[in-house]
């Protein structure tokens, strides 16, 4: 696309994003220290990348979870929250200790998608080791299977009081 | 020295928030609300307060590093005649001392990239070491093209000059000196074509593979010293495309002018900065060479053709 065509659509398009729905009275204890700005690392155990989506999606431009001062970051040492989705898969078990570890105080987990809380469709397989709540304390559940963006926002938003 | 004091404080209040400029006319320009300009003062603060992990092994690097980079930055804000060139007249801001402390911090960057161990960060360091070999001569040409109308390496009395016959900026020297400055610049603070600040794909970062193993206030005094680099080295080149407004005595109507201008000229060529960056695509990295080879040129030409002239 030439320079021409590109600043043209830009200024077809203007504001893709929503406008920001109400916040919600909730917050989380834990969630005081980030004031503001929460960088979240992505944590995927194993599940059907469905949640995967939905979290894309609540970063992209239409949900623009960033105006809260949410980002999603490369390391775990850069985090402050661990967005983790699908069952803990046994291979995963150890990755998920040494991610958690990684991640500087005051940290938070956040569980996404009903494979992460409870198992869901994946309870009770042969190659699940349990539920994130088994093998870390969980501060923020987010349910459904896959939860809508908009769920996902309004619970990062609880982190980030904005 | 009072003034190089005023110097130091307004750039380091500047840094965070010419990011959030930066960043907030990205997001417009790209459809999305943005955090606001006030959102890498949130982040630092928080990064200040938590606690720092460091990988097993690591040494003290991982620890002196982020702060000798930030220093590094202090000093050069200190040096380089930004708001006023009168302290730049007192200290030593030498185009030579100014390269050489940029390349502390660079060096101390680099290696704070390889203390943490890991793949990336090494690939990293080893990236930031090639482009910085192609880009400390470029920078030393290009301040020598400008230093050669005013007879002196001095960047405050160059700024004095300029603001004295604005014919100089204009002049084929000017412009060719500056262009390589600016493309030098660029590939110096990470910023796009030769680097992309915001990527997080591991086979094209180059700054932020560096900082993948620190954390907390190692992270935020890295930051940081990359954010007030930034800062400097953009008032830099808008004293040199404009110098009107900088403050030429120790007056304090004239160093207030001076910060209002420096703040003014600092902000816009963040804003222009990253208009251009929605814009431009990175370039391959192994075509990074080329483009700081092409800018070398350039600034060999001005001194080729500024020592015809004069």
């Amino acid at each position: 696309m030439t320079t021409s065509k590109l600043i043209g659509l830009i200024a077809r398009t203007g504001r893709i994003a929503e406008p920001a729905p109400q916040l919600g009275s909730g917050r989380i204890d834990g969630a005081r220290p980030l004031r503001g700005s929460v960088h979240v690392r992505y944590v995927d155990l194993g599940g059907a990348t469905d949640c995967a989506m939905e979290i894309a999606a609540a970063f992209g431009p239409v949900y623009d979870l960033e105006r809260y001062g949410i980002r999603l970051v490369a390391s775990p040492r850069h985090a402050d929250v661990l967005l983790i989705t699908g069952v803990v898969t046994r291979n995963m078990v150890e990755p998920l200790r040494l991610t958690i570890e990684a991640v500087p105080r005051p940290r938070l987990i956040v569980a996404v998608g009903d494979a992460a809380i409870a198992g869901g469709a994946f309870a009770g397989g042969y190659g699940v080791a349990g539920v994130v709540s088994d093998f870390a304390p969980v501060d923020l559940e987010i349910p459904g299977s896959p939860p809508e963006p908009a769920e996902i926002v309004a619970a990062l938003r609880m982190l980030s009081g904005r | 020295m009072l003034v190089a004091f005023v110097q130091v404080a307004l750039f380091t209040a500047l840094a965070p928030l010419l990011v959030g400029v930066t960043r907030q006319v990205r997001a417009r320009v790209e459809g999305r609300v943005g955090a606001g300009v006030l959102q890498p003062w949130r982040e630092l603060r928080k990064l200040l307060m938590k606690q720092p992990v460091r990988a097993r092994g690591s040494s003290w690097i991982l620890r002196a590093g982020p702060m000798v980079v930030a220093i590094s930055s202090l000093v050069l804000a200190a040096l380089l005649p930004l708001v006023t060139t009168v302290g730049g007249r007192l200290a030593p801001g030498d185009l030579f001392v100014v390269v050489s402390v940029l390349l502390i911090g660079a060096v101390a960057l680099a290696l704070v990239g390889l203390d943490g161990g890991t793949a990336f960060g090494g690939m990293g360091s080893s990236r930031h070491m090639t482009v910085l070999a192609l880009v400390e001569p470029t920078l030393l040409l290009a301040v020598y093209a400008l230093s050669i109308p005013t007879g002196s390496s001095n960047i405050a009395t160059i700024v004095d000059a300029r603001l004295a016959t604005p014919a100089i900026i204009v002049s084929p020297v000017g412009l060719l000196a500056m262009a390589a400055m600016i493309i030098a610049v660029m590939a110096e603070t990470g910023r796009l074509p030769v680097d992309n600040p915001t990527t997080h794909l591991e086979l094209t970062m180059i700054h932020e593979a560096m900082l993948l193993e620190s954390s907390a206030r190692d992270l935020a005094w890295l930051e940081f010293g990359s954010w007030l680099k930034l800062t400097v080295l953009l008032g830099l080149v808008g004293n040199l495309l404009a110098p009107w407004g900088v403050a030429t005595s120790n007056d304090p109507l004239a160093v207030v002018i001076g910060m209002a201008a420096a703040v003014g000229k600092v902000l816009v060529l963040g804003a222009i900065l990253a208009v251009a960056e929605v814009l431009l695509a990175k370039v391959r990295l192994f075509r990074v060479p080329e483009l700081l080879a092409g800018s070398f040129v350039l600034a060999f030409l001005a001194v080729a053709v500024s020592a015809m002239v004069s």
